[in-house]
């Protein structure tokens, strides 16, 4: 197994891991962590499997896309956490309801 | 590939996965942030093993260290909100699930995990990409570095498209108000004051190096532009307030200087090449260079001002 397909499959690791924590809390700023440790094993994956090109010139486009991916990344980790501040500040909570047990 | 080299990527790879594992379970939320923190600077260090150091550049600055104190503000005005010191903090909130629970949410989560290592691992082992064509391209994009080359002229459209979310992120923070309560906005630490005087002049050398060199080798406006608003937001916490002091106007024409001055290029350029954001390629340096230190600034500004969770305290209305 070489460096590329290792990153990739830890990638595919940290996708589930952020799933699993996504649906599992329902504090929303662990949400927030959840989705970007998901947003990082995409990019991981992304980019790892580029690596594939073997002795072709090394394929820069996804690094770009990755960079994109980062500034759009902070750019909604910020909104949702305004978004979760006005809520705690109109229900005192920064959770989501669970609506079984309510 | 040797077999330091590999250890060093199995640590690396378990780590990542041990500390995202921690981050998301740990009861603490201050603890789980400080984990995506490390987490973060994990992943640079994984970006570098992927021959990748631009993105490497990028996830330390603005997925460590601005993520990081965006997500530590939030949390300080959390606490403040819900009006707990400590206990609120803990995630104690997640309902108490039954052993079935977790079971099916572990069958939710299995296939879709099995499934993506199932992908990764059954690949074929050589694809082809976009690495000759970018070769054969790039003596005329202007700039020598390939990931410079692709941000801001083979696939310039992303890059103003993600300036314009960067901006609209900014106008989402600022339009739901300010925060109802402001948590203390500096840090009275004289050390901390004494630091940040020896940091700032590097911090805005640093970013300046980064931008120019952005062109040969890794670096560029984002990760300029994040290094200044990691400047920003050192500013703010060693007692310095930012963005009082500019009026409202000039401040609205620092945050949208990325996306005019890309604007401005593309419609110029569509009027004199016939298509949008297709730079003559004798200028295309020049332009790129244009482009890309308004977006720093803008970038640099804008990530200070989302790190305020809301308008600046600046006496100014909002909006």
């Amino acid at each position: 197994m070489n460096a590329a397909t290792h990153y990739a499959l830890i990638g595919a690791g940290l996708f589930a891991f952020g799933l699993y924590a996504l649906i599992s809390h329902s504090h929303l700023l662990r949400k927030v962590l959840a989705i970007n440790v998901m947003g990082s094993g995409v990019f991981l994956i992304f980019v790892a499997l580029t690596r594939r090109s073997g002795a072709v010139a090394a394929d820069m486009v996804p690094h770009a896309m990755v960079i994109t991916g980062i500034v759009v990344a902070i750019s909604a980790t910020s909104l949702a956490l305004v978004l979760m501040l006005r809520l705690a500040a109109s229900t005192g909570r920064a959770e989501l309801p669970d609506s079984t047990s309510r | 590939m040797t077999i330091l080299d590999y250890t060093f990527d199995l640590v690396t790879g378990l780590g990542l996965l041990f500390v995202a594992w921690r981050s998301l379970s740990c009861t603490n939320l201050f603890k789980a942030i400080l984990l995506f923190v490390a987490f973060s600077l994990l992943m640079s260090l994984a970006w570098v093993r992927l021959n990748a150091p631009d993105i490497a550049l990028a996830e330390a600055t603005i997925g460590a260290g601005l993520t990081g104190a965006i997500l530590l503000a939030a949390l300080a005005q959390l606490r403040i909100l819900t009006g707990e010191k400590d206990s609120r903090t803990r995630d104690n909130a997640t309902p108490a699930t039954t052993a079935a629970q977790r079971w099916l949410r572990v069958l939710v989560i299995l296939p879709v995990g099995a499934g993506l290592v199932y992908v990764v691992a059954t690949l074929e082992s050589v694809a082809p990409g976009l690495g000759s064509e970018l070769a054969a391209m790039l003596p005329s994009a202007g700039v020598g570095n390939p990931v410079t080359a692709v941000l801001l002229n083979f696939r310039a459209y992303d890059t103003l498209l993600e300036l314009l979310v960067l901006l609209l992120a900014l106008l989402g923070v600022w339009s739901c108000g300010r925060p109802l309560q402001h948590a203390k906005s500096h840090v009275d630490s004289p050390a901390l004051s004494v630091f940040a005087e020896l940091l700032i002049p590097l911090l805005i050398l640093v970013a300046g190096y980064l931008l120019l060199v952005g062109s040969s080798a890794p670096g560029g406006a984002f990760q300029a532009g994040s290094v200044l608003g990691a400047t920003g937001v050192l500013l703010q916490l060693s007692g310095r307030p930012v963005g009082i002091r500019f009026s409202r106007a000039s401040m609205r024409a620092v945050f949208g200087a990325g996306v005019s001055v890309f604007v401005a290029v593309a419609v110029i350029s569509g009027l004199l090449q016939g298509e949008f954001l297709q730079y003559p390629a004798e200028y295309a340096g020049l332009v790129i260079l244009a482009i890309e230190t308004a977006s720093a600034v803008a970038i640099g500004a804008t990530l200070t001002a989302l790190f305020f969770l809301g308008p600046p305290p600046s006496g100014e209305e909002p909006g």
